[in-house]
């Protein structure tokens, strides 16, 4: 192959055909994150001019934001199931690795990046009306916040390990920052240090795991490492050397321990409390809403990655070939040679194997590699649920003798956190078994994320107007607040018993469908003659977890609500009837009402799960 | 003219929308805000009078086609709307007899407890708003059948209890609050696990249960699903019925000994492949055709319970185990009840009276609606853990209620005593081989229970109305620092008598029939509980004179603010004795209650007394004595397999002698 093919084959895969940009390119797949690249470049671009420095940042955010999320289209894509001839059309969205295999787009992505985005127009509209980013300073705070979404954008569609490393950093280094935005604060400057310090250990760690991994397999791509996960496994665990099988399980590990620093998983939490006591309550609103999404997508990306036989997708650009068959030189790329540039360019050794894996002619060969994968995903699966575990316990132990409201909901965020990395194991543990109940699984996580989405941003939003109006964070001077606020009051309660979980408040349904998944999960892999008890066990953790953090949740709503005013209290500047009122009630709505019809939010999550599992 | 729809959805939502109506109305007009919250609940009660129970020639016809129908068994006014598609959940509301008089009692009692709050002064309108909240979740827990509904109703009721106790309760609110909402989210939590894992196991295109989806109410959509499945899967089907009579068959011939040890060894493990094989098979028919259908209509898990083996008799146990906690917190039966003396003691008077006349009969509801149609074979194995918790709340309640020197704590603990008869009715399972599987009594022992149920709504709600009257005059309830208070207060003591009376179980008031029922039918099923279960009307006649004595009657009053004692006003002895009316009322014409449930609960008894015979007590029939037992899967619930599909009229279940 000379560099002439090779270059072509680069355009070919980037823009899905030699003279146009088709629908089916990945550069029409990366196009959200192309407008919030934009969108960042507009922002530092404009400043440099003296008449740029009278432009409100804000609204070019807040329209970088609105254009990815349409570009995102998450309505055109997360719809019915798609018959065969749907699937072929180029622009419709199934299975598909983008840029060489770095990436990969599929509705998963979809769901999770237009989660992303809509949060960012929302954050950006709360930070104008909290008031934290003054003008100086917009253009600083927009800009790593829109940088850090494009990583966490990355994060959820990453498909390599170097990508998964990136990605991760991408998202992190805009974070440490925005920890310390507050100038001049100690206590900020001490939350960016920490946090940019734990930041960096974990990721050296999680580097050394990638290495580990990508040293015996000779593959950093992820689907990849599948299939030589099963090659070598496929004459059972005793026929692996031991020396290659603890380094694996090792450099498993260590990635864990760089997805737990960004998932706050116990262990690996000591920097959230800090971190959030430190920060503003916005960029905290922002760490654990859209930093935790992300990551949760990232540990589906990497533990399903590795432990399931990707289903076979559409290369960048064959959908448009075949649909337009006379279109100009699309013929000599035919999507095994796509996928030979990539293995070739990167790692020669199992390129037969691996292109023999990807042609459809191997389809039978996916059953058998699905099965010898089991080993991998019990014990990811245990990992997983080891982790959630303990995170979800720590969590709400530790949030009940918090008195600084900010402390409290980054135990909180620890907290759910762990609940939501319970459907990721039981998903890891039926896939191979249940695919269909594996995919509903997936389905449960979104929903959870889609409704913690609303209550975590409005509770920090509280938060952060409350500040606004009497410089106090700390939980003791929200006391009879209802006689002064009665409006926001009623909606921090809403969403603190939507966090707990009641019924007819939104956490319910999440914490329904993640359960569901549990029990789902239990009863089909002991139906399938595993041992699935720690399924069961998560459930039970969950639900007494569910009872504990009821303590704290509920001692802040009885603070507001039943205690009577201190009589130090700062003076109080605060309306119900404002913008930010307004603003709360937006963001409380979704909590409070989505009981009454939901389906179409399952119906999307749905859609999100479909291709992740074959 | 109305339709089930509109009706049973105004019913459920009226509250709500009079909640958000209020909500709107400026908040220092006490007394609007009042009558229109009154207003509400009056409607409510109106709706359920009118629209269900008033005759369709007396109404002018405007309810045509929505009156109870006594005559009928099964489930009426049904609505069956899909909701939440993706997860099979329904908008599913219905009314039978077990349900019917429930709701009835509920907008009742919520109607004389608003009446009772006008001594509420302190923010005025959030205590409406949460009354009405709380009104549309009691209601909503009665009339839905959708597990997943009947669910987040049930949790509705939290959120507004625990204001109601927390923001106008006595001087512990705080504790008393978060206990209370501690103790039933424990439980519920519980309870969802139980729901989860009945819904991931139910499958209602089983072809076991096409027999009985008339029962089953489901929509019509999906019965045309699961019917069409379930034909597809009767081949793949009649293999696994042959392969496991094949199993049950070498395990026969194994214990005989027939063939040597080795030989039937290699039979059954053949056997038990064959039948793996044919089980995954049809499993495997199951998904092409888009199965399971999972689902969370609580009639078709109950035809599942009773009728297939999609509930193995492990996780019925489990359920039954996992349900059963959660209503007993809600009864609250001993251990868990020590939530309610602090809760009743606390919350103020109008809430105390809606706790004990409505809350609490969840418990019973749930466990007479879930836990015995549903997982019949916990409720088979623990039948002498259920009665004997009863006994035990009875016996202890009566004790405790005994030792109060506070009058409420006093009334709230009798009311773990007389919710005890209602466990102990329920949980009478007399239905078995001794006594020819004759469901007469444990069907006397429930409706005991549900007209206990209702009487106790009658009886406590009144004594905890009475409590408040005198606690609103003097601030206090020690009830040794009472008495005399017959002179300074003639009718509202006369009154008193009366409730107390009733609460008592003095034959004439509506608390003797139930607890007669109850004890009669513990007779046949163990005559130790018959008599401590009697023994406990002495307890209870204990506890309720001596506070009569030292409260009403005496010689002076011996307590702080004795000028206080003015006689009652015209509010209190109009709510007082409505109380008392009714109270006679059912006392002397019990059958005024009993006619509503009837029909359905002779019916859920005989149907359980037929599942004992069939699967918990099969007789010795040729090879397959006491499979059942042993967790070999009966060959009686296996034989009608299909049989609907084929035409073949299903075996009717031989009526045991003397069922009449």
């Amino acid at each position: 192959m000379n560099l002439h093919d090779l270059v072509s084959q680069l355009i070919i895969d980037s823009t899905g055909s030699a003279s146009l940009i088709t629908p089916d390119s990945s550069l029409r797949a990366f196009l959200p994150e192309l407008v919030i690249c934009a969108t960042v470049l507009a922002m530092l671009f404009v400043r440099l001019f003296r008449v740029g420095r009278y432009v409100d940042m804000f609204w070019i955010a807040l329209a970088g934001s609105i254009a990815a999320l349409y570009f995102a289209a998450p309505w055109d894509h997360l719809g019915a199931v798609l018959t065969a001839d749907q699937a072929a059309h180029p622009a419709a969205v199934t299975r598909m690795e983008i840029f060489t295999g770095m990436l990969v787009y599929d509705t998963f992505s979809v769901y999770v990046r237009s989660a992303l985005f809509l949060f960012a127009i929302l954050f950006v509209i709360f930070t104008r009306l909290s008031g934290i980013p003054d003008h100086e300073d917009s253009p600083d705070i927009y800009t790593l916040v829109l940088g850090a979404t494009l990583g966490m954008c990355l994060m959820v569609t990453a498909n390599h390990l170097l990508m998964v490393f990136m990605a991760v950093e991408m998202a992190s280094v805009p974070s440490y920052v925005l920890a310390g935005i507050l100038k001049g604060r100690r206590q900020a400057s001490e939350a960016a240090l920490k946090y940019s310090v734990y930041g960096a250990g974990a990721a050296g760690v999680m580097l050394y795991g990638i290495s580990l991994v990508a040293g015996i397999l000779n593959t950093a791509h992820i689907p990849t490492i599948a299939l030589t996960l099963a090659e070598k496994f496929s004459g059972g665990l005793s026929a692996v050397p031991s020396g290659e099988l603890m380094v694996l399980a090792l450099g498993a590990l260590l990635i864990s321990v760089g997805l737990a620093f960004k998932l706050s998983a116990v262990p690996f939490h000591f920097w959230c409390p800090d971190v959030f006591e430190g920060a503003t309550a916005e960029v905290n609103a922002f760490l654990s809403v859209a930093s935790k999404a992300a990551a949760l997508a990232l540990l589906v990306r990497v533990a399903l990655g590795m432990g399931v036989i990707a289903p076979t997708g559409f290369a960048p650009g064959e959908r448009w070939a075949k649909t337009h068959q006379n279109a100009p030189a699309t013929t000599p790329t035919s999507t095994d040679k796509t996928t030979d540039l990539f293995y070739i360019a990167q790692e020669p050794v199992t390129a037969a194997g691996a292109a023999a894996a990807a042609d459809s002619t191997a389809e039978p060969a996916k059953l058998p590699a699905m099965q010898s994968l089991a080993p991998v995903r019990s014990f990811t699966a245990k990992l997983i649920a080891f982790f959630a575990i303990i995170t979800c316990t720590f969590g709400n132990l530790a949030a009940y003798g918090q008195t600084n409201i900010k402390r409290l909901l980054a135990y909180s965020t620890i907290a759910h956190a762990g609940y939501m990395m319970m459907p990721v194991a039981a998903v890891v543990a039926m896939a191979g078994i249940d695919n269909a109940g594996a995919a509903r699984g997936i389905a449960g996580l979104a929903i959870y994320i889609a409704v913690y989405l609303f209550m975590n941003l409005g509770a920090f939003a509280v938060v952060a107007f409350l500040r606004n109006a009497m410089r106090s964070e700390e939980i003791a001077d929200y006391a009879g607040l209802v006689r002064r606020c009665p409006l926001t009051v009623v909606c921090f309660s809403l969403i603190l018993f939507g966090l707990i979980g009641l019924p007819p408040l939104s956490g319910f349904i999440g914490k329904f469908a993640i359960f569901a998944s549990l029990v789902d999960g239990w009863r089909a892999v002991e139906a399938a003659g595993q041992p699935g008890f720690y399924l069961l066990l998560l459930l039970i953790v969950g639900g007494i977890n569910t009872a504990i953090s009821l303590f704290y949740y509920l001692r802040v709503v009885k603070v507001m609500t039943i205690d009577d005013e201190p009589a130090d209290r700062p003076p109080l500047v605060y309306s119900d009837v404002s913008l930010a009122g307004a603003y709360l009630w937006l963001i409380t709505l979704p909590t409070a009402g989505l009981i009454v019809a939901w389906d179409w939010l399952s119906e999307m999550a749905d859609a999100a799960a479909r291709n992740l599992i074959g | 003219m109305l339709t089930p729809d509109v009706l049973l959805t105004l019913i459920v939502f009226l509250p709500a929308i009079g909640a958000l109506a209020v909500a709107f109305m400026p908040s220092d007009s006490k007394d609007w805000i009042r009558v229109v919250t009154l207003g509400v609940t009056i409607a409510v009660m109106a709706l359920v009078i009118g629209g269900l129970m008033v005759p369709e020639n007396l109404s002018g016809g405007w309810n045509k086609g929505l009156v109870f129908d006594t005559a009928q068994a099964d489930v009426q006014n049904v609505v069956n709307l899909p909701w939440i598609p993706s997860f099979e959940i329904d908008y599913f509301l219905a009314l039978d007899g077990i349900s019917f008089p429930l709701v009835v009692l509920t907008a009742f009692v919520c109607l004389l407890a608003m009446a009772a709050s006008w001594t509420i002064t302190k923010h005025v309108k959030a205590y409406c708003i949460l009354f009405l909240l709380l009104e549309t979740g009691m209601i909503g827990v009665f009339v839905s059948l959708d597990f997943f509904l009947f669910y987040v109703f049930w949790e509705v009721m939290l959120l507004p209890m625990y204001f109601l106790i927390g923001v106008w309760g006595g001087p512990r609110k705080e504790y008393a609050a978060i206990k209370f909402f501690l103790y039933t989210l424990l439980g519920s939590v519980l309870m969802l696990i139980a729901i989860l894992m009945l819904y991931f196991y139910s499958d209602v295109s089983d072809p076991d249960l096409v027999a009985h989806l008339d029962k089953c109410s489901l929509r019509p959509e999906v019965r045309a699903r699961a019917e069409k499945l379930a034909a597809d899967r009767l081949p793949a089907r009649d293999v696994v019925v042959a392969a496991r009579a094949k199993l049950a068959a070498a395990r026969e011939d194994a214990k005989a000994g027939t063939k040597s040890a080795a030989e039937s060894a290699k039979e059954i493990e053949a056997a038990e492949k064959a039948l793996q094989t044919a089980i995954a098979d049809e499993a495997a028919v199951t998904v092409k055709g888009g199965g399971p259908l999972h689902t969370f209509n609580i009639l078709a898990l109950q035809q599942i319970g009773q009728n297939t083996l999609q509930f193995s008799q492990t996780i019925q146990w489990w359920c039954f185990v996992l349900l059963f906690i959660g209503f007993a917190i809600k009864v609250p039966t001993i251990p868990v009840h020590t939530w309610l003396p602090d809760a009743h003691v606390e919350a103020p008077t109008p809430i105390s009276m809606i706790l004990a006349g409505v809350l609490l009969k969840m418990g019973g509801y749930g466990i007479i609606r879930i836990c015995y149609p549903i997982c019949p074979h916990g409720g088979y194995d623990l039948m002498w853990w259920v009665c004997g918790i009863g006994v035990a709340s009875m016996i202890y309640g009566a004790f405790a209620a005994l030792a109060q020197k506070d009058f409420k704590r006093m009334v709230a603990y009798s009311s773990v005593s007389h919710m005890g008869y209602v466990v102990l009715g329920l949980g009478v399972w007399s239905a078995r081989a001794e006594t020819g599987f004759n469901s007469y009594f444990w069907d006397m022992g429930v409706k005991g229970a549900m007209f206990q149920m209702i009487a106790h709504g009658i009886s406590s709600a009144g004594m905890f109305f009475l409590v408040g009257v005198v606690y609103d005059r003097v601030h206090h309830r020690n009830l040794d620092e009472f008495g005399g208070l017959f002179g300074k207060m003639p009718y509202y003591t006369a009154l008193a008598m009366g409730i107390f009376f009733a609460a008592l179980g003095l034959p004439g008031l509506c608390g003797f029939p139930g607890e007669f029922f109850v004890v009669m039918s513990v007779w046949k099923f163990s005559p130790l509980l018959a008599i401590l279960s009697a023994a406990v009307v002495v307890l209870t006649a204990g506890y309720i004179l001596w506070a009569v004595q030292r409260v009403y009657l005496g010689a002076e009053y011996k307590g702080p603010h004795e000028d206080h004692l003015t006689p009652s006003n015209f509010r209190e002895n109009t709510i007082g004795t409505v109380f008392l009316f009714f109270a006679i009322l059912f006392g002397v014409f019990p059958h005024l209650v009993l006619q509503y449930m009837d029909k359905t609960i002779d019916k859920q008894t005989k149907l359980l007394a037929n599942w004992t015979a069939a699967v918990k007590e099969a007789q010795p029939t040729g090879r397959a004595v006491g499979n059942a037992l042993r967790g070999v899967p009966p060959p009686v619930a296996a034989e009608p397999v299909g049989n609907a599909l084929r035409g073949v009229p299903e075996p009717v279940a031989v009526e045991p002698p003397g069922a009449e």
